[in-house]
């Protein structure tokens, strides 16, 4: 279902919790909403699943007007951080809730309920543990049953709040696969929250950046990182060096590196360098010089430590076969290949 | 022979119960415990036991199941029962009231729960009984449709009510504050309405801990004698408490008797506080 946002405001006390967000999710689209803490992205999902309510503006599911609909009416799938399985009942039971408090004719048979939450439980690879109970469970386990309870009413869309920011790294990272994999099965319409830009740029088809309750940017993982609409999204999304400087006549110049500009206004300005796009270059063809101070192989990229003369810390990779034999202490000529630069 | 082979012979030669652990001082608190519990427990508990042996067998069973001493118990029981379980429904009430509304005074409301823990029981006693005798400003409303409530049955279930409240409300309030607010939204959101949402998940996860308060009130119930002796006025067969009997019997130099039905309670109450640790035990595997 196309969920569409139009120019929602919500406020808690007099802090601006969203501040005029227009958003529009494609049916069957995998959505991320990726900011920093504080920026209004889980408010903006719980707006989106009837958990809050929004002082101004409206959400349509499809192009009925939900604004004011209560979560209970909306048919969402809505998975917490914290998992909330329901710790008196087995997971089987767990998955089966939203059947089960159907009422009259809406409400399934037991044998259709019971095929409903095998035919899940195998989908989240948790055939078996139909009769334990949460407390038995991994957290990992526990995130995908609380995944089943969510598809199992069938939602028109599924919201996911940072669900995946309890686990460790290791589940966290096959759980992300796993979300793609039902994702791809279920084609249900799916927004999910993260501060993690890594797991919103791997995991969906677009990603939603916000900043202080405003949308920064919507666009594809490649766009977001590629062309940052603004200075947030570029430090933001993807790892930079950050310059701040000033602009003159299209070319950027700060205490340690000097680079194009061509387009921007002249005044103040930031400046970022991707570590990955600074290169090894001849000292007469480099943007800035550094001393080494840590050299740290980690697999096909080394990556480097430096600071400039001004002591501006700065960060590269290189790869492997063109890093030769770095020393800490060494001092380096490199080249910007690429840089972003943006009117303060 | 190495060192090591030798510190391992000499730790397995250790008593079974004491094990190595890396938090000092076992001996000491398991020894102070022991003392202090043989102390004030134990050792006045079996006294109880022993004085009660003194009597032959058959004595041992008029003593303990004479018709008025099967009254006594058939009233502390019943009454200390239906007391709690009035307490386990105003009790969740209070809590929630307490837990999810701010409220004007709300600290002050807290603080007089705890009331009864800590007003001699006399004192409560005496001010149920003049409020609810037949010329007491409660008792007045009920007199003329001939209800009387102070020296009757229906007195003591208020006193032991009165005693027991807290035990509800502060056994439940930490596991209302833990019960997350995402518990209800998630059941909310998969389309349960208020009701269903109360019935089917709320309340089974307070569960454990409603039955522990209504449980401990209902122990403490058992117990009562101070408040309750003012309200209950005492009629043998009739409106008379157990421990109320254990008193009478010591005035009359019966010892054997008192400690007879003292045994009986006591058998029961250890009874209780079992299934008081078997509900605790159960919840605990529940919980995460």
């Amino acid at each position: 279902m196309t969920i569409s946002i139009r120019s929602v405001e919500k406020t808690f006390g007099r802090f601006p919790a969203l501040n005029g967000v227009s958003l529009e999710i494609a049916d069957g689209e995998l959505l991320a909403l990726l900011g920093p803490s504080g920026s209004g992205k889980t408010t903006l999902l719980r707006v989106i699943a009837g958990l809050e309510f929004p002082e101004k503006g409206q959400i349509l599911y499809g192009d009925q007007d939900m604004t004011f609909t209560s979560a209970a009416a909306r048919r969402v799938g809505f998975v917490f951080q914290q998992y909330a399985l329901f710790r008196h009942m087995t997971v089987a039971k767990n998955v089966a809730f939203g059947l089960d408090v159907r009422k009259g004719q809406a409400k399934p048979s037991k044998s259709e309920i019971t095929a409903r939450v095998d035919e899940l439980l195998k989908l989240v690879e948790l055939g078996e543990l139909g009769k334990r109970y949460p407390a038995q469970l991994s957290g990992g386990q526990r995130q995908r049953v609380a995944l089943a309870r969510a598809l199992a009413v069938n939602p028109s869309v599924l919201l996911l709040d940072e669900p995946f920011g309890a686990l460790d790294a290791t589940v966290r990272k096959s759980l992300r696969k796993e979300l793609r994999r039902i994702h791809d099965a279920t084609g249900v319409t799916t927004i999910f929250v993260t501060h993690d830009q890594e797991e919103a740029l791997e995991l969906a088809d677009r990603v939603a950046i916000l900043n202080k309750g405003a949308i920064e940017q919507v666009g594809a993982p490649h766009e977001v990182h590629d062309n940052p609409a603004g200075a947030f999204v570029c430090g933001f999304v993807g790892e930079a060096n950050r310059f701040e400087g000033a602009v003159k006549g299209g070319r950027f110049q700060s205490a340690d590196i000097a680079l194009p500009a061509p387009g921007v206004a002249d005044g103040a300005a930031v400046a970022f360098v991707r570590p990955h796009e600074l290169v090894l270059a001849p000292a007469d063809q480099a943007n800035l010089s550094i001393v080494t101070e840590r050299i740290a192989p980690q697999g096909a990229v080394v990556r480097v430590d430096g600071a400039t003369a001004s002591g501006q810390r700065i960060e590269a990779a290189f790869a492997r076969q063109n890093a030769g034999d770095l020393q800490p202490g060494a001092k380096l000529s490199l080249a910007a290949d690429r840089s972003y630069v943006f009117s303060a | 022979m190495t060192a090591t082979e030798t510190s391992q012979i000499v730790a397995s030669r250790r008593p079974m119960i004491r094990r190595r652990s890396a938090i000092p001082g076992f001996a000491l608190t398991m020894g102070v415990t022991l003392t202090i519990l043989s102390l004030i427990v134990l050792i006045p508990l079996s006294a109880v036991a022993l004085k009660a042996s003194e009597q032959t067998f058959p004595e041992f069973l008029q003593a303990a199941f004479n018709e008025r001493a099967l009254t006594a118990y058939r009233l502390s029981f019943g009454a200390a029962f239906i007391a709690a379980i009035i307490n386990g429904v105003f009790g969740v009430l209070t809590a929630w009231a307490l837990i999810r509304y701010q409220f004007p005074f709300k600290s002050l409301v807290n603080g007089i729960i705890d009331l009864p823990f800590a007003l001699p029981t006399a004192v409560a006693g005496i001010a149920l009984a003049t409020l609810y005798a037949p010329n007491g400003w409660i008792g007045a409303l009920f007199a003329p449709a001939g209800i009387k409530i102070a020296y009757t049955p229906l007195g003591v279930v208020i006193a032991l009510t009165f005693i027991g409240l807290p035990f509800v409300v502060r056994t439940l309030e930490p596991v209302m504050r833990d019960l997350a607010a995402d518990v209800e939204e998630a059941a909310a959101s998969l389309g349960a309405n208020r009701f269903d949402t109360i019935l089917r998940v709320i309340l089974p996860a307070l569960g454990p801990a409603w039955l522990t308060g209504i449980a401990l009130a209902f122990a403490r119930a058992v117990g009562e004698y101070g408040s309750v002796i003012f309200i209950a006025g005492n009629m043998p067969y009739k409106s008379e408490i157990a421990p109320l009997l254990i008193t009478i019997e010591l005035e009359q130099y019966d010892y054997a008797g008192a400690a007879t039905i003292a045994v009986v309670m006591l058998a029961v109450s250890f009874l209780m506080l079992f299934v008081i640790n078997a509900i605790q035990a159960w919840a605990r595997r529940l919980g995460q």
